[in-house]
């Protein structure tokens, strides 16, 4: 089992990144990944576990996640429930104990990989209640009294929108990688390794379309990787020339099936506004 | 081992502990980074920088140290363009000084002393009270002290009053993906929080349930609530330009933390005092501009006022019509201020310039009691105050 990181066949990891998922894994520390959105954050987790050969645990955070979950619930309703009805089993507590995305990581008979899935999404304590179990890989089960301990440290990815601020004494303990908008040769490669049969010349100029798009002023939410991808996916399917792309051509102004890369009625309202000027001032 | 290079950041202003420097001793040991220079670089930011505005300092530290360049600062330093008029040390005088010290003369005398003191002069000049330079209380130069003083090479206006700016002035948007320090500000408008329970059902009321459950006969019937949510509805206001330059980094914090605490926040900037409008984004706020009066309709009288200003400017902006120094104003900001006052019984002015200069600013006064005397300084303690005069 190879445990070495070096980006997939599917995703292409710069060296910076491979760096940061090396150093976690061979040191058992968490890895604390932030970036715009879509530039393949929960991706990578992913497409660790799959290069690795280790299963996956995935936990996705949301605003009323607490800490606990993530270990176990105690499920005292069912209990409530099973004592009315005579249920024999309500005798034992740990039928009740619900174990969470944690605990299952803790128990995989081979080192697992665990993915907390955008932490800043939950209340600003979270990540406190996390630390002892990070750092030590162990819990207290306080209905059963027993402490659960990790078999295999596993290999945490965690990611952030930066939505929150995390606290200090949380960042400490954990490799922090910041995932850049990737430049435009490492964007060739990421769609190269996706659609590897894509008309270079088609390539070029939708790359082109999209870069400027990214540089169009006070958009609410620039087009990232995953929606160029999305994008070129669509002009494939539809089979559109590369000549159409070319913004210059002032009937074809706006890039052919933009949807797919503006989400924001503002935006495109906005784009449609710029290039009207532009064709003005152009006369 | 590199333990220079460890201090060296925290000189730098990357925030750097114990636990993460021997973490990458630690990964060092684990021969994680082969003898290459860009592995041992990728290595240690990740392992000592945890967040991306840091990147650049750790970058310059890196480069500055791992190339043997023994005097880091001069060069970080060098890039500053005005080179003599450094801020090495601002002169800290007290309220009182700074209210004793009275303007010399007229403008033209200003002006025409300065040509001369700029002819005679040739050297680098700190402090003192006559050579232009840096932190001192001569009429010329910058950071120091001198309501009358022309400002010379300094890119943010560090007291009132200056007679003339000669900087451009920018004014910046306040940027809330700042994070910095906002933790604390975030716990104390905690207590700003007021639930209430809307939605869907999903807590098991167990009062209720015991409850029904005995009415029941002993068969259990379970009773749910709706999740608590934060309620409270807050309107920002937020002076922005001029004066307030000194203030922007508090300011942003405040702001930063208020977005992600408030589910309910809508935010307006202003320009040293309300008046008939008001704008949300700084870069487009000549063509954008909102009406007060409508601010005032769409916002009920449940929302909460928090007005954030230095209130520092002439008195004349606030009681006169046409005082604002920006446009030709109808009516006095005063009235404005009343009126806003009674749209929103619940308000406060968060002022960030520290407490003991207000009694010297008169426009601070009167602006204190235009808002019920509601008034309170940009710090957790002022903050603390100023929720619980929202109450």
């Amino acid at each position: 089992m190879s445990s070495r990181f070096a980006g997939t066949d599917r995703y292409v990891a710069t060296e910076d990144l491979m760096m940061a998922v090396n150093a976690s894994v061979t040191l058992g520390r968490p890895l604390l990944v932030k970036g715009e959105p879509g530039t393949g954050k929960t991706q990578l987790a992913e497409e660790v576990a799959r290069s690795l050969n280790r299963p996956l645990y995935r936990w996705h955070i949301k605003s009323t996640t607490k800490a606990q979950q993530g270990l176990y619930e105690y499920d005292a309703v069912s209990r409530l429930r099973d004592s009315q009805l005579g249920e024999s089993k309500v005798h034992d507590i740990g039928n009740y104990i619900v174990k969470g995305r944690m605990w299952e990581a803790f128990e995989s008979e081979v080192q697992p990989v665990l993915l907390v899935d955008e932490i800043d999404k939950a209340d600003i304590e979270f990540p406190n209640d996390l630390l002892l179990e990070i750092d030590r890989m162990e819990f207290y089960v306080y209905e059963t009294r027993q402490w659960v301990k990790a078999r295999h440290r596993p290999i945490i990815i965690i990611t952030s929108n930066n939505e929150k601020e995390l606290p200090d004494a949380f960042l400490r303990r954990c490799f922090f990688h910041y995932i850049r908008f990737p430049d435009a040769a490492t964007m060739e490669q990421i769609v190269a390794v996706h659609y590897p049969d894509l008309k270079k010349e088609l390539l070029h100029e939708a790359l082109a379309a999209f870069f400027q798009l990214r540089e169009t002023p006070g958009l609410k939410k620039k087009p990232s990787t995953s929606e160029l991808l999305d994008w070129i996916k669509l002009l494939l399917a539809e089979d559109i020339p590369a000549e159409a792309l070319r913004s210059d051509d002032p009937k074809q102004a706006i890039p052919p099936l933009y949807g797919a890369l503006l989400k924001n009625e503002q935006d495109v309202h906005l784009l449609e506004q710029l290039l009207f000027l532009h064709r003005r001032q152009g006369r | 081992m590199l333990i220079r290079f460890f201090f060296l950041l925290r000189e730098g202003g990357v925030p750097v502990s114990i636990t993460e420097f021997l973490t990458l001793l630690e990964a060092l040991q684990a021969r994680l980074a082969n003898g290459s220079a860009e592995d041992f670089y990728y290595l240690a930011r990740s392992c000592l920088v945890k967040d991306e505005r840091h990147f650049d300092r750790f970058d310059r530290v890196f480069a500055a140290h791992f190339q043997g360049v023994e005097a880091l600062f001069d060069s970080l330093m060098a890039q500053i363009p005005e080179e003599w008029l450094q801020r090495m040390g601002e002169r800290t005088l007290s309220a009182e000084e700074k209210a004793r010290i009275e303007a010399l003369g007229g403008w033209d005398k200003l002006l025409e002393t300065l040509r001369q003191r700029l002819e005679e002069q040739k050297e680098r000049h700190q402090g003192g009270n006559k050579w232009i330079g840096t932190g001192g209380t001569s009429p010329f130069g910058a950071y120091g002290y001198n309501p009358e003083g022309i400002r010379i090479g300094q890119n943010e206006s560090r007291q009132r009053r200056a007679v003339k700016v000669w900087d451009r002035r920018e004014f910046q948007n306040l940027a809330d993906n700042v994070e910095l320090g906002t933790r604390n500000i975030k716990m104390a408008l905690r207590k700003l929080r007021k639930f209430a329970r809307e939605g869907a059902a999903e807590h098991l009321d167990l009062d209720d349930t015991i409850a029904s459950t005995a009415r029941n006969a002993g068969l259990l019937d379970l009773k749910f609530v709706p999740e608590r949510h934060n309620a409270i509805k807050i309107l920002l206001f937020l002076d922005v330009g001029g004066s307030m330059d000194d203030h922007v980094r508090v300011c942003e914090e405040l702001f930063s933390a208020a977005r992600s605490e408030f589910k309910h926040l809508e935010y307006f900037y202003f320009h040293n005092f309300v008046y008939e409008s008001l704008w949300k984004d700084n870069r487009r706020r000549h063509l954008e501009k909102i009406p007060t009066l409508e601010v005032m309709r769409t916002y009920g009288h449940d929302y909460k006022l928090i007005v954030v200003g230095d209130a520092s400017m002439s008195p004349y902006e606030i009681t006169q019509p046409g005082g604002s120094i920006e446009h030709w104003n109808e009516e006095a900001g005063a009235v404005w201020m009343q009126r806003l006052t009674r749209t929103w019984p619940h308000h406060v002015w968060l002022n960030p310039e520290s407490q003991q200069r207000w009694e010297y600013t008169q426009s601070v006064q009167i602006t204190r009691q235009l808002v019920e005397d509601r008034m309170f300084p940009l710090t957790l303690s002022g903050l603390d105050r100023a929720i619980k005069a929202l109450h």
